[in-house]
């Protein structure tokens, strides 16, 4: 394991030869702002090789200036050993370097195939309008099957694009790559939208891109998926690359450390021996017709309840059925033992619960809005007097939970899209702390936040827990679904199938239960042989 | 630690199904306008006979000429998520002037007066796509400014006059009337350029590119594709069809103050959602939207026909319109939640 | 009271506005003597103030990420209503109640359509635009209602008492609909929500903002003043005819993008239409006594526009065009 300061990244035993690509202290400012400040990264073919680093550490600054999106201010780019210049993302394209982003950008109406080929479909040879070409659709749908085929999914290359998951929408992105003769394939955080069983079939995709030569670049907060497919790892830290080397040997707390500069625990704080309360949310048999049936729960006032599941078995669904955003079919929702007008926020919040979303920049945040506006922004009424908004007491509400939470940002009246992720989910949360709520539901709290602010956020929850708040959690990530709860709630396919207390959980009955498989444990110990098998990294 | 589970062959079928059903939704909405104006004039034929006559087909045929013209062209920007409202004022300043060309200038050949209709027509329609194009300002806003401009434009030209039908040369005025085989020779003509656009959105890149430039602009830029380009054509084009359906109808009406055209382009907007073209671009047709001129001008003639007061021509026109985008707006809900509902029964 | 109004960005607009507004005052009084006098104001009020009024309910609309098309068919079409009723004999109480409740009823009608089925709003009220003045046209047809009696019609023409000879109803009303309209959209939690959801309608929602219901009270308020401005322009004119403010939308439309506010929605202040309102009656008004082409207006106001979303992408812009 080497710790680089300026000196380029030593060779890491890996296969292969000469690499692919060479980044090589590139930085990056806009104006004031020094987004990047020394990224380098090698990539080789046939290597999958991991980018890691808290947010703010340059790592999207460094994957748009590959994508040709951003020019750098210094450095060097070498593409198979030849320099180059991206002055847009066309360069990039040419130079065989392709980037799939976390929310794939396809063209709803057009048909699979057509997303594949835009802008160069297969055309027919005779062509006398300059610029005109007539497309040969047979031949268009049959080179995307053909791509399809390479990459082992069988998705229909005639259908219309509206409606695919987003890990469909993935493997076309992906397929667009192939197409397009990529050498490097860039996948920024491309898990984080996906089921588990979407998670396996990418990784399965990527080991054939990588047995087919190509480079991947694997952009992850998710330490254990970066220890199963990646073979190598960039560190980055502040702007700078802090750590390259081979993943064999290296524990997830080196990784942290390199990425934080200091040591973390590896579980978040579990406050123990809570004492719980009386019953603040009760959930009977809520029924939404083709999304969640017969969902009953029940939570007490300090106590923490993750509803842990695969994405897209509805617990999301569930959740803002219960605030109101959604409706349901049958069932009732009481708090404090009041049932809850159906579809009503209004009716939610008025009997004190809060709801922190699982997108935090569309529905959390109005991202115009400021800092100030959108903490206040539950609370209106609150704030209002003979029917005007009270200035004085919006800045006081603004800047007290800024200060209780610790928020970082310029000015109370900055837009709030210029604060960090982590900041930006303390603005959310304050936001409906402000409220004084006895329920809160989040939904994916931690998502896309840096391991410091984590930390804050789960601290954050216990403490409301000890205050005698009711916490629903919402969360795909195990160690924090583990770490954080006193019970845990399985939802599989739109019903709950387990419940674990704090004690008895572990990371292997969880995931079971949300897959569905009937013998946990005979089951926990196939996983570990199986997976012992496949990658040399162990958990 | 995740268990492998590879998608089993047994799902491939289905997905493929999957497709079909997209297929035969959006052919049943351009296919549904052409019922809708079957059943509508097999009704009215049935009250009163005379609707079938030759005469009044004909007439309906080139009442729908320039409209499905507009139409074209205004299908063209929908679809790439703009739109014009210039169109009306266009057709107007170019109806004036190529009229008033051959009042003063009564010996002038009359593809040179078309030429100089699509020349204005295609000046106005550059100055609006370099706008846009360039300017990344909202269609709407340019568009309404430029209908304005070109209006007030033409209001100064025209002063208090008007253009007579009796300045206007008979062989000018008798295009209209003109006939191949019963069929009014602006109808086949029409006809025929509207095939040709919409083959040419089929089957050209430049023509695919402009849906995807209304299904998502942004991922449009980030392929790469000449956005800037596309969007300047469309307007221009729909600028220089506007000019050649105002020199129709100057040979339609004769007559012609500074009102020609007031109000035009939202009925063109309207013809075209009603033909199935998705407001906010990404999908349709250029046979929709012709089909859907072809049925608002036939109602129009209908209640003429009817002895309905023509009075109530706006009022169906609009509920048609609102039926119209409440049915497209139903079937893309509909559609959208089947297509994911078969997805997470397989995941 | 609070302070409502904090300097920002966003206010440079209204400055500029202003600067537009002194500079018409001032070319228009140096081309004419008349510019100035009180007569002139009177009658400026009285050719605009329809227009003004229709553009406080628009601009809250187009904040809130909406648009309405259909607000100078529902004059029309209440213009319509008043006469075919009056022409009846009904009595103008119950007139005006029974226009009211239309207004009312048009504007909820767009509304549900948008909200309720989740229409686009220009599509929506492009159909209703046609709609409603279709059914002007089937209440009136080619017909005129003219004997409306003196105390009415001098509501439309005459000055409003104790004021001078200076004000006309329709100002009045518009200054005192510009001070609520602009209380409520700057200083009320009403107007705070409208501004979020103008900006993102999700994250609204997700705040408990009841958008749906929200975006209805402004459709139907829209609904209301424009049976108002509609009974307005009857009385001043002394005319019903199916044909009252055809066309209208669009310059309601267009000064409210003058006034700065963005059609994506989210962005806007009522002090920057009121401004726009005074500049475009200003530049007619100019026009007017200049003997320049009244009709003509038109391009000024055109140019103008343009000019609204240019100028604020003037700096982006040439940054590109020099780099291509």
């Amino acid at each position: 394991m080497e710790v680089a300061g300026n000196e380029p990244p030593a060779q890491p035993e890996a296969a292969g030869a000469a690499p692919v690509l060479e980044l090589r202290h590139a930085a990056k400012s806009f104006g004031a702002v020094r987004a990047l400040i020394d990224g380098s990264v090698d990539l080789r073919a046939g290597e999958v090789h991991a980018l890691l680093g808290e947010n703010g550490a340059g790592k999207s600054t460094l994957v748009k200036i590959l994508a040709g999106v951003h020019q750098p201010d210094s450095g060097t780019l070498k593409v198979n050993g030849a320099d180059v210049t991206l002055p847009g993302p066309a360069a990039a394209k040419a130079a065989g370097i392709a980037v799939i982003y976390q929310e794939p950008t396809l063209f709803p109406d057009l048909t699979v195939a057509e997303n594949m080929f835009v802008g160069r479909q297969p055309h027919r040879s005779a062509s006398w309008i300059k610029g005109g070409r007539r497309i040969d659709r047979r031949a268009m749908l049959r080179e995307a099957a053909a791509v399809f085929k390479r990459l082992g999914v069988p998705l229909d290359p005639a259908r219309i694009a509206r409606g695919l998951s987003i890990a469909d929408q993935q493997v076309v992105e992906i397929g667009k790559a192939l197409s397009l003769d990529a050498r490097v394939i860039v996948m920024d955080e491309p898990t984080a939208a996906l089921s588990a069983a979407e998670v396996e079939r990418l990784f399965e995709v990527i080991r054939t891109l990588k047995s087919q030569g190509a480079a991947v670049l694997f952009i992850s907060h998710r330490l254990e998926e970066v220890f199963a497919i990646c073979q190598t790892v960039t560190v980055m830290r502040d702007g700078s690359h802090v750590l390259t080397s081979d993943l064999a040997g290296l524990t997830a707390n080196d990784l942290v450390r390199a990425m934080v500069g200091r040591e973390l625990a590896e579980r978040p704080p579990h406050a123990a021996a809570v004492t719980t309360g009386e019953p603040v949310l009760i959930v009977e048999r809520l029924t939404r017709e083709g999304v969640f049936t017969d969902i009953s729960l029940t939570v007490r006032s300090g106590e923490i309840v993750a509803l842990a599941g695969l994405v897209g078995s509805g617990r999301s669904e569930v959740a803002r059925a219960v605030f109101g955003i959604d409706r349901y079919d049958a069932g009732q929702v009481a708090v404090h033992g009041k049932q809850l007008k159906k579809a009503s926020p209004t009716s939610a919040m008025a009997a004190g619960i809060g709801f922190v979303p699982e997108d935090r920049r569309q529905q959390g945040l109005v991202m115009d809005m400021s800092v100030q506006q959108n903490v206040a922004l539950a609370s209106l009424h609150d704030l209002e007097k003979g029917g005007l908004i009270r200035a004085s007491a919006e800045r006081a509400m603004a800047s007290d939970w800024a200060a209780r939470l610790k928020i970082k940002y310029g000015r109370l009246t900055d837009p709030v899209s210029m604060l960090s992720g982590g900041n930006q989910q303390k603005v959310v949360l304050a936001k409906w702390l402000g409220r004084k709520p006895s329920l809160l539901i989040v939904d994916e709290p931690t998502r896309g936040i840096d391991v410091g602010t984590k930390a804050e956020v789960h601290n954050l929850l216990a403490e409301l827990a000890g205050s005698g708040v009711g916490i629903l959690m919402i969360s795909s990530e195990l160690p924090e679904v583990l770490g954080v709860s006193d019970r845990i709630l399985v939802m599989r396919e739109g019903t709950l199938v387990a419940e674990f207390s704090h004690a008895v959980a572990s990371e292997e009955a969880v995931m079971s239960a949300a897959m569905g498989q009937h013998d946990p444990v005979s089951e926990a110990v196939k996983h570990d042989e199986r997976n012992d098998t496949q990658n040399g990294a162990s958990r | 630690m995740r268990a492998a589970i590879v998608p089993s062959r047994q799902q491939q079928p289905e997905r493929l199904r999957q497709s079909g059903l997209a297929e035969r939704v959006f052919r049943i909405r351009e296919s549904g306008i052409l019922v809708v104006l079957v059943v509508f004039v097999a009704v009215t034929t049935g009250v009163q006979h005379r609707f079938l006559d030759v005469s009044n087909i004909q007439f309906v045929l080139v009442d729908t000429a320039s409209f499905a013209l507009l139409a074209l062209g205004e299908t063209m920007v929908v679809i790439s998520r703009n739109v014009d409202l210039s169109v009306g004022s266009v057709v107007g300043l170019s109806a004036y002037l190529s009229a008033s060309l051959f009042a003063s200038h009564p010996g002038l050949p009359i593809p040179v007066v078309f030429l100089a209709g699509l020349g204005i027509g295609l000046a106005c329609g550059i100055a609006n796509g370099i706008m846009v194009a360039a300017g990344r300002v909202p269609s709407l806003v340019v568009t309404l400014a430029t209908l304005y401009i070109i209006r007030g434009i033409d209001i100064l030209v025209v002063g208090g006059n008007e253009v007579d039908a009796n300045q206007l040369p008979n062989a000018f005025l008798d295009i209209p009337k003109d006939t191949v085989g019963g069929i009014p020779d602006i109808a086949i003509a029409v006809a025929v350029i509207i095939a040709a656009g919409a083959y040419y959105l089929r089957t050209y890149r430049s023509g695919r590119d402009l849906y995807a430039i209304g299904s998502n602009p942004d991922a449009a830029r980030l392929a790469g594709l000449p956005v800037g380009r596309r969007v300047f054509t469309a307007f221009a084009v729909s600028g220089a069809i506007a000019g050649v359906a105002g020199v129709l109808w100057s040979a339609q009406y004769g007559t012609i103050n500074s009102t020609a055209g007031t109000g035009y382009e939202l009925q063109v907007v309207s013809a075209v959602v009603v033909g199935g073209v998705a407001i906010f671009g990404g999908s349709g047709s250029v046979t929709g939207a012709a089909i859907g001129a072809l049925l608002l001008t036939t109602i129009s003639s209908a209640l003429y026909v009817l002895g309905i007061s023509s009075f109530w021509d706006q009022a169906i026109w609009g509920l048609l319109l609102l039926v119209a985008i409440a049915l497209d707006q139903t079937l893309t809900e509909r559609l959208t939640s089947a297509l994911r509902k078969r997805r997470t029964r397989h995941e | 009271m609070s302070k409502v109004i904090r300097l920002q960005p966003a206010l440079r607009w209204e400055t500029g506005l202003a600067v537009v507004v002194i500079l018409i005052v001032a070319i228009g009084s140096v081309a004419s003597p008349d510019f100035l006098t009180g007569n002139n104001l009177f009658s400026l009020g009285l050719s605009n103030g329809e227009i003004a009024i229709m553009t406080l309910p628009m601009t809250l609309i187009i904040i809130s990420g909406e648009i309405d098309l259909s607000v100078a068919s529902i004059l029309g079409m209440s213009s319509a209503l008043l006469g075919f009723l009056w022409a009846r004999g009904w009595p103008m109480p119950a007139i005006f109640v029974t226009l009211a409740v239309v207004g009312v009823l048009a504007g909820a009608i767009n509304g549900l359509l948008v909200t309720r089925l989740r229409l686009p709003s220009l599509a929506v009220t492009i159909g209703t635009l046609a709609l409603y003045r279709g059914v002007a046209l089937i209440l009136l047809g080619p017909n005129t209602v003219s004997d409306f009696p003196n105390a009415y019609t001098n509501l439309g023409v005459n000055a409003v008492p104790f004021t001078g000879n200076d004000m006309t109803y329709s100002t009045l009303i518009f200054i005192v609909l510009a001070i609520v309209f602009g209380v409520v959209l700057h200083a009320t939690p009403f107007g705070r929500s409208i501004y979020a959801m103008g900006a993102s309608a999700e994250a609204a929602q997700f705040s408990g903002i009841r958008v749906k219901r929200i975006k209805t009270i402004l459709y139907m308020v829209s609904g209301f003043i424009c049976a108002l401005a509609g009974v307005l322009w009857t009385f001043r004119l002394n005319t019903a005819v199916q044909n009252n403010g055809l066309g209208l939308e669009l310059s309601v439309v267009a000064i409210v993008l003058l006034a700065g506010v963005s059609i994506f929605g989210g962005k806007g202040s009522l002090i920057g239409v009121v401004l726009a309102v005074l500049a475009f009656a200003g530049i007619q008004n100019a026009l007017l006594l200049t003997n320049f082409n009244q009709e003509a207006t038109g391009i000024v106001t055109g140019a103008l526009l343009l000019a609204s979303v240019f100028l604020p992408n003037a700096g982006r812009l040439l940054r590109r065009l020099s780099h291509s």
